[in-house]
């Protein structure tokens, strides 16, 4: 691919004898592996829905205020259960909250507690997956020992030890999430540093007397992020139905808040009588666990060298 | 494979240990007073230095450690503070709720998931291959305990056609002899008794099996597109085999590694799962039994559970983690 380009450039610059003999910074842009990241991601029909999705569910709750005349714990006694209608798009739950207003702000908190759990395990996991793959010996042995521990229980079943101790409110379902995404994250990038550590550009930059945390940023890093960057998109789908898992079962958010898991929860006895107040919710974290997996795959397929064509 | 056995035996050790150590810190981990924790707000200081006392919790860690791991080795798993009665006893009919429970979500995912995933290979781009991947891919995106719920609502309220709670009729309940209830009503040559168990395990387990079955589907079809490229499937189509025995005979038994490695991981996924299911169902498994615990505060009990659940898991993944050994011998780590 690089060749081809070469010849481009020297056609481009045969065309034009008066041009000077440089590229320009466009042309230098044009092969960057963002942007080629992205051009391929954005002819990904699926990865462009998931991107969608997620967008909608952004608009949803960071203008909840304005998108709905309720309040999310405005209670109206005589309206309760009611059909979706006019008024009420998603109907009404048992108190007469309006369940469109409650998952709008429950977008919210869906994807916050996402989010920094994911960035939480993130870079807990990178560094110990740095340390582990980077120093070997002991350390490796230790942390990857630490790791299988972690991962020999399965991962919903830790969150709620963990949030058997901390006590339940959405802030320690929160670290209960990040803490079983540690090892996923740590692993990951253990076994790719491991992978890295004898490159030849590495070897380079020790025999120039390089430090080691230098070598870490500049050349082990960036060359370890794009399996980080897929597993974290992937992860953020992962995180959100942890949450919603660790709602229900009322290890998470507390009410009022309008957590999508804690809603479903709340709502179970109605299913008979009411059973849009367990529908919209829980489609609601399909909708945007679903949005996330698409773009983790997409970006997997235009992250992978071996998908490219 | 001896050498590879004992060394996968021994890689054990390390987990087992790092696992009663965190089971163990459940109680000692707890900020502030555990035993007030555990016995609330109003508890009076008498009650707390008697909870203290009973559970060990004012001697020093390492002898509390070093006696939970003695009693563990002996099988005991602790005494509930709910009901007084030991662990041990408690936990064994759960158990086998949550084996059955899981082990018939696993032959859904593993059947349907397969096959699925073989048609969808061998009928690549066609409107079945589409359906398919659409329905996996939703299928790993949907909470298992909103899909169970969805189950209950149309199968069980609507339509009628399933029982919508619990492992058998209350009114004719099984005399459990395994505590397998499949295998109880086999034994007591109960047809109707086997039937009405199975009807009891349709909605739990497909529930329970969906995700897994998803993701089983996906591996199956992308490891299959591959083994269909290779050359010896060419030869053996040339040499005029149906298609039929190309794909069940021939290219599944070389697709068929990373479906394995799939269906392993797989198992942590059910046994997770399996809390939020149970729950749903009023099935009186393991799950269930931890969950209650959780809202009385029962510390010995959410310790156990989680750890006989951990367990299980680690042995399956062992048992996992041999068999591929025994498949394909190329395999050495």
């Amino acid at each position: 691919m690089h060749k081809e380009e070469k010849q481009d450039n020297q056609q481009v610059i045969a065309n034009q004898p008066n041009k000077k003999f440089n590229l320009d910074a466009d042309e230098i842009e044009e092969t960057s592996p963002l942007k080629e990241t992205l051009q391929q991601l954005m002819k990904n029909r699926m990865a462009i829905t998931g991107f969608l999705i997620i967008v909608f569910f952004l608009i949803l709750g960071i203008f909840a205020p304005i998108l709905t005349p309720y309040g999310f714990e405005d209670q109206d006694p005589v309206n309760r259960l009611l059909t979706p209608s006019v008024e009420h798009w998603l109907g009404t739950d048992d108190l007469g909250r309006d369940i469109f207003t409650r998952i709008a702000y429950g977008a919210r908190i869906s994807l916050y507690v996402g989010f920094f759990a994911v960035i939480g395990a993130l870079i807990f996991g990178t560094l110990l997956g740095i340390f582990a793959g980077y120093f070997g010996r002991w350390i490796d042995m230790l942390i990857s020992r630490i790791f299988d521990i972690l991962l020999a229980f399965p991962s919903i079943l830790l969150a709620i030890a963990v949030v058997a101790i901390l006590g339940s409110s959405l802030e320690n379902a929160l670290i209960a999430i990040a803490i079983i995404n540690i090892p996923i994250f740590g692993r990951l990038v253990r076994s790719k540093v491991i992978s890295l550590r004898e490159e030849e550009y590495v070897l380079a930059a020790k025999a120039q007397g390089m430090k080691n945390g230098r070598i870490i940023m500049y050349h082990i890093l960036p060359n370890s992020l794009a399996p980080i960057i897929v597993q974290a998109t992937l992860g953020f789908g992962t995180a959100i139905l942890e949450a919603a898992a660790l709602g229900f079962l009322g290890l998470g958010a507390q009410p009022p808040t309008p957590e999508w898991g804690k809603m479903l929860a709340d709502s179970r006895d109605f299913l008979q009588l009411a059973p849009w107040t367990l529908i919209f919710p829980g489609v609601s974290i399909m909708l945007v666990v679903l949005g996330f997996n698409l773009i983790g795959d997409g970006l997997r397929d235009a992250l992978d060298p071996r998908m490219k064509n | 494979m001896l050498a590879y056995t004992s060394r996968r035996l021994l890689m054990l050790v390390p987990v087992l240990f790092g696992m009663t150590v965190i089971t163990f810190s459940i109680i000692h981990l707890i900020p502030g007073n555990p035993a007030q924790t555990i016995l609330g707000e109003t508890a009076t200081e008498e009650a707390i230095s008697n909870l203290e006392e009973t559970m060990g919790l004012n001697r020093n860690y390492f002898i509390q450690y070093t006696a939970y791991v003695g009693d563990l080795l002996q099988g005991d798993l602790g005494t509930s503070l709910r009901t007084k009665a030991s662990i041990t006893t408690e936990i064994g009919p759960r158990l086998a709720a949550t084996m059955e429970l899981t082990f018939f979500a696993m032959i859904f995912a593993v059947f349907i998931g397969i096959n699925a995933g073989i048609i969808s290979a061998w009928k690549q781009n066609s409107w079945f291959d589409f359906l398919a991947m659409v329905f996996a891919l939703v299928g790993v995106s949907m909470p298992v305990f909103w899909l169970a719920l969805m189950e209950q609502w149309l199968f069980a309220q609507e339509l009628g056609w399933l029982p919508a709670y619990g492992r058998q009729e209350s009114r004719n309940p099984i005399d459990p002899i395994t505590h397998f209830y499949v295998i109880d009503s086999i034994l007591h040559m109960d047809m109707k008794q086997l039937i009405t168990t199975l009807k009891h395990l349709v909605l739990p387990s497909i529930a329970l099996g969906t995700i897994p079955m998803a993701i089983i589907a996906r591996m199956t079809r992308s490891s299959m597109l591959e083994v269909m490229k290779s050359d010896y499937v060419r030869t053996i189509r040339a040499k005029g085999s149906g298609q039929f025995l190309v794909i069940y005979k021939h290219a599944l038994k070389n697709s068929i590694i990373p479906v394995l490695t799939v269906i392993g991981l797989q198992v942590g996924v059910l046994l997770g799962g399996a809390i939020l299911t149970e729950t749903i169902f009023s099935w009186p498994g393991i799950g269930r039994y931890v969950y209650e615990a959780i809202n009385y505060r029962d510390y010995p009990v959410i310790q156990s559970g989680i750890l006989v659940i951990a367990f299980l898991f680690v042995i399956i993944n062992l048992v996992v983690d041999l068999l591929y050994a025994f498949i394909d011998p190329r395999i050495k780590y």
